[in-house]
């Protein structure tokens, strides 16, 4: 029997195959069960303006906001749920009324709504959601573009029953 | 020859101020701004040129300058800087108050403006001090020494600040200035160390 010396080769090696299994477990969706809620971001709910209405799209769009809606614990997709949708865009700030649209979820939880081109404010070009019905706890969301180049950004819900 | 040379140095320097507002000024995101958001910006933008100004003012560099008058000149760039500060504040709040006041408490999504706002109240805090210095009875070499870190916190706070936004800047024209802040500063602050030592030590 031979006992494999323990060098720098075989130390990379093992620790090279550790983070890669580490790496592994953080692509695995996350499972169903025990589903946690969706924390609020910071800044989430800065320029909110509750009770905006379901609109077709916001402005003349050409950007489109996707996501989810599920409910925590068993991830089962939350339909008819509305999804309000705000950011500084190429038609107004994030004050602004017209700024601000809804929509909802449809049979399979997910959403879209069609706006105008997000552009980067405050530093930086990032986007509003809110869930915020009283059905399930207030959530605000506050998703960053990777870059402003980018037609679509998308924000994912886990709603936890009030 | 020394008048070109004269020329060029204050030219030089007036370029390093000038040209990223010139180069924010074609910014395509100020078709997007009213001109509350765009003064704004542009206020933070001359607060960064001046921080180039300030050290080289002291520093003896600047041709045709004798070290009292840029001490003079000095102090008027620095109230002027607390001026700049306060507009670039102000507008930004006008524009969007939860996200200045976000920021002013430390409790913004984005980390440029807790470097900001921490060079905000150094520079602040400097113009109260160089004020009231006398009244303090703050000795000179005290002064020096709470000068320069003060200098150092605004320094590095400004540069990161404006470093990690993504706004009406040009980039390329943004890093060169900010380069040239902290080397101007780096340099100064030798300078200053070994002067300083040599009339202690005289």
């Amino acid at each position: 029997m031979t006992i494999a010396p323990l060098n720098r080769r075989s130390l990379l090696a093992a620790g090279g195959s550790l983070v890669a299994v580490g790496a592994s477990t953080l692509l695995v969706p996350a499972r169903a069960e025990g589903l946690v809620p969706t924390r609020s971001m910071p800044g989430g709910s800065n320029n909110y303006r509750p009770g905006a209405p379901i609109v077709e799209r916001i402005g003349g769009g050409g950007f489109w906001m996707t996501g989810t809606v599920r409910r925590a614990g068993d991830g089962s997709p939350l339909a008819g749920q509305r999804i309000q949708i705000w950011a500084h865009t190429t038609e107004g700030y994030e004050p602004d009324p017209k700024s601000h649209g809804a929509t909802l979820t449809d049979s399979n939880g997910a959403f879209r709504l069609e706006m105008p081109q997000i552009i980067p404010a405050f530093g930086q070009a990032h986007g509003h959601l809110a869930y915020d019905s009283g059905e399930f706890q207030t959530v605000f969301l506050r998703p960053v573009m990777s870059s402003a180049k980018n037609t679509s950004l998308e924000a994912h819900f886990v709603l936890q029953p009030v | 020859m020394k008048l070109a040379r004269v020329a060029l140095i204050w030219s030089a320097l007036a370029a390093g101020v000038v040209v990223p507002i010139i180069a924010a000024a074609t910014s395509p995101l100020l078709a997007w701004r009213d001109p509350v958001y765009i003064a704004a910006g542009f206020a933070g933008i001359v607060a960064l040129g001046l921080l180039l100004v300030q050290p080289l003012l002291m520093s003896g560099y600047l041709p045709e300058l004798s070290t009292h008058r840029g001490r003079y000149i000095h102090r008027w760039i620095g109230t002027l800087l607390v001026v700049a500060v306060v507009t670039h504040v102000g507008a930004l709040w006008s524009t969007s108050p939860p996200d200045v006041i976000d920021a002013l408490i430390f409790a913004s999504p984005t980390p440029f403006s807790d470097w900001g706002v921490i060079a905000m109240w150094a520079i602040f805090a400097t113009a109260l001090l160089a004020a009231f210095r006398r009244q303090l009875r703050l000795r000179p070499q005290r002064w020096r020494i709470v000068h320069t870190v003060l200098a150092v916190v605004i320094v590095v706070g400004s540069v990161v600040h404006a470093i990690l936004i993504e706004g009406t800047m040009e980039t390329m024209s943004k890093v060169a200035l900010c380069a040239l802040v902290i080397a101007a500063t780096l340099k100064v602050i030798a300078d200053l160390r070994v002067r300083a030592k040599r009339s202690t030590s005289r």
